[in-house]
């Protein structure tokens, strides 16, 4: 029904080994290892906004390092383009690094304190070679423009701005080389609620105007249902349910993304429940639970899932559950007529 | 729950704050960073302090119980059950602290000891305001423990704070606070560092504790949807100001103030997906140099002549409503037709 997707992970898995310990040595064990990433496949179509939810430790800032290649997998592999990009020779790799671009989460550490906004932007023009040197005095405004801050902005440091002021700026920094694909890792996290619906709307008209595909990694699931147009939510380095905003909101079809949505508080002061939507906390990711990894606070779990870690399967179009259970969620006519 | 009336009487049960103010001289002028603050807080509710980093809540919160630094000064009245805390001696307030008022902080790594077993840090805190013998403490913390939650109770009390994960040491914190039963809690941000679920838990929890106490509750937060899910009433600050305030229904249903409808506008709303959202324009002003006349003006689309020469009052405009703008049935209009 797709064409090919612009990005496609496949089977990435990624750990973080630790130092080896003294009784790691005495009993022979090899050293301990966080599991960020198990076995992740996730596709990203152009055009589209992909979110990427979960709660801190699932291993979502993990994905995306390794969607830019920060980081490199260790099994598995990111194609962009169909190509695997871990393989590109090296002017491919040149291009790639150009074409898909990261905008960080803290707007206090991404930017160098000592570079004017000047620099910080025409050093990414010139690495890129985007411009003669004759017309980066222009791009720089224009690009200021795009951006919402003024043109004098370009003579001063980053501590003489606002945090929602800094984002702009690498977003700015970002668009410089006029990639295809934004990825934003908790891009309004760290800034006021009303600062964030800036920047918020100027992403959606960025997009809009640009045409680019956007990766959206938050744990906000407000913004994230706002701005996507395709959600996957993670649990302990696993993607366990992806599917159009619309539908995965309505009717999540994994027990954790149930809970994830049932535990955002409503903001309808008439719509609360004092039952809380999950037990339980994070289990330890040095040592993952056998089976499935959400069955140490699933209230559905069977003995299956204790034995075999579900695969993500089909629930509907273009939505994927990786649950043994498959009529979780699944909605029946009582609850259809209740829409 | 009713909807109390700002002007009601709350002598010998809840909390009453009238023109609290606390200044820091600064190198750069004074900076007023809660500027005459009125509220009351019956028995058994919870009130929300809703605003955006510098609005002031957290310093009203540290106000309330005189926990503020040099070279900060404190003044107004705040009553507590017919008491005035402002006027109390240093070390009867302190009998007042950790027993009747308790306090939970956002930073549960940060207001825990790292070096003491979570057990002492319960029992010193029954040490410090009750007579109850060395084994009746131990039961006592042992209790408390159960009481918010905490699996494995009488194993993990002999355990370190880096050990508990920051859902279970923010549990911590608050059987710390509750080791004393007391009448009023003042919460400053306690879910913010959170996930989510985790979250979800706390707010059940402190829910529960209310209903099964009849504890006050004042709750600093920034997150609104934090607000609806816990708060009977609430209270909006901006730049050291309260500046709306009612019962959360009414507000979420009806803002007055244009910094409120912002607030509200700027939160994702279902049904609005890929909309643009009505954000606020630019930033709080800094404390010091504030623009004349309403503090909002800069940032207002309804501001007018009045706004930038005159400060607005908070003034009642019905039934356990306030607000303090000009223009507020302007944009309250503006809401009902949104």
């Amino acid at each position: 029904m797709r064409d090919m997707p612009l990005i496609s992970v496949e089977g990435v898995s990624k750990r973080f080994r630790l130092p080896r310990t003294a009784s790691d040595i005495l009993t022979g064990r090899p050293p301990a290892a966080v599991h960020a990433l198990n076995n992740v496949d996730l596709e990203v179509h152009r055009g589209e906004t992909l979110g990427i939810v979960g709660e801190s430790g699932c291993g979502k800032s993990t994905l995306a390092r390794c969607l830019v290649r920060l980081l490199e997998p260790d099994e598995g592999l990111v194609r962009f383009d169909g190509k695997d990009i871990g393989l590109l020779p090296q002017a491919e790799r040149r291009a790639f690094n150009r074409r898909v671009q990261m905008i960080f989460q803290d707007p206090y550490s991404s930017l160098n304190p000592r570079m004017s906004v000047r620099q910080v932007l025409s050093e990414a023009l010139s690495v890129h070679a985007m411009r003669p040197k004759a017309d980066i005095p222009a791009r720089i405004t224009e690009l200021l423009g795009l951006v919402r801050l003024p043109a004098d902005a370009a003579n001063r440091y980053p501590h003489e701005f606002s945090g929602g002021q800094r984002q702009r700026i690498g977003i700015a920094r970002a668009l410089a080389v006029e990639p295809e694909v934004l990825v934003a890792d908790e891009l309004v996290s760290a800034l006021d609620v009303s600062v964030q619906a800036q920047v918020i709307n100027l992403l959606l008209d960025l997009q809009e105007r640009l045409k680019l595909t956007v990766v959206f990694v938050a744990h906000d699931l407000r913004l994230v249902r706002h701005i996507s147009h395709r959600v996957a939510v993670m649990y302990l380095g696993k993607v366990v349910e992806t599917g159009p905003t619309e539908a995965l909101f309505a009717t999540p079809r994994h027990p954790y993304s149930k809970a994830l949505l049932d535990a955002a508080p409503e903001l309808d002061p008439a719509r609360q429940t004092r039952v809380a939507a999950a037990r339980g906390e994070l289990p330890n990711p040095l040592d993952l639970p056998t089976g499935c990894l959400f069955n140490t606070r699933c209230p559905f779990a069977f003995e299956r899932c204790f034995a075999e870690r579900p695969n993500l399967s089909n629930r509907g179009p273009a939505h994927f559950a990786a649950c043994h259970l498959t009529d979780f969620g699944k909605p029946t006519p009582a609850t259809i007529a209740a829409q | 729950m009713t909807a109390p009336s700002p002007d009601r009487n709350t002598a010998g049960g809840g909390l009453k704050v009238r023109g609290l103010t606390t200044t820091f001289a600064t190198p750069r002028g004074l900076a007023t960073v809660v500027d005459g603050i009125n509220l009351d807080v019956a028995p058994g509710e919870i009130v929300g302090l809703v605003g955006e980093s510098g609005s002031g809540k957290s310093m009203t919160l540290r106000s309330i119980v005189r926990l503020v630094r040099e070279p900060g000064k404190v003044s107004g009245q705040v009553e507590w059950q017919g008491r005035d805390l402002m006027a109390m001696r240093e070390a009867d307030l302190r009998k007042v602290r950790g027993a009747e008022i308790a306090m939970i902080f956002q930073e549960p790594m940060t207001a825990l000891n790292p070096v003491l077993p979570v057990r002492l840090q319960i029992e010193e805190n029954l040490s410090a305001h009750t007579t109850l013998d060395r084994r009746a403490r131990r039961q006592r913390a042992l209790e408390l423990m159960n009481i918010v939650g905490i699996p494995a109770a009488e194993r993990r009390l002999d355990e370190y704070p880096h050990q508990f994960s920051g859902g279970m040491r923010q549990r911590v914190m608050i059987a710390i606070a509750l080791a004393n039963s007391p009448k009023l809690l003042l919460a400053d941000e306690p879910t913010t560092a959170l996930d989510v679920t985790i979250q979800d838990q706390i707010l059940k929890l402190i829910l529960d504790l209310r209903d099964r106490f009849g504890m006050s509750v004042v709750f600093v937060t920034h997150d609104l949807g934090v607000v609806a899910a816990t708060c009977d009433r609430m209270a909006v600050m901006y730049a050291g100001r309260i500046v709306e305030t009612g019962t959360v229904a009414q507000v979420f249903a009806e803002p007055h103030h244009p910094y409120t409808r912002g607030l509200l506008g700027s939160v994702p709303r279902i049904g609005a997906e890929r909309s643009m959202l009505l954000s606020i324009e630019g930033m709080p002003p800094g404390l010091i140099d504030l623009p004349d006349g309403c503090a909002f003006h800069p940032r207002c689309s309804f501001a007018t002549d009045r706004c930038r020469a005159e400060r607005p009052p908070l003034e009642s405009f019905a039934a356990g409503r306030e607000v303090a703008c000009f223009h507020h049935q302007t944009v309250a209009a503006m809401a009902e037709a949104a």
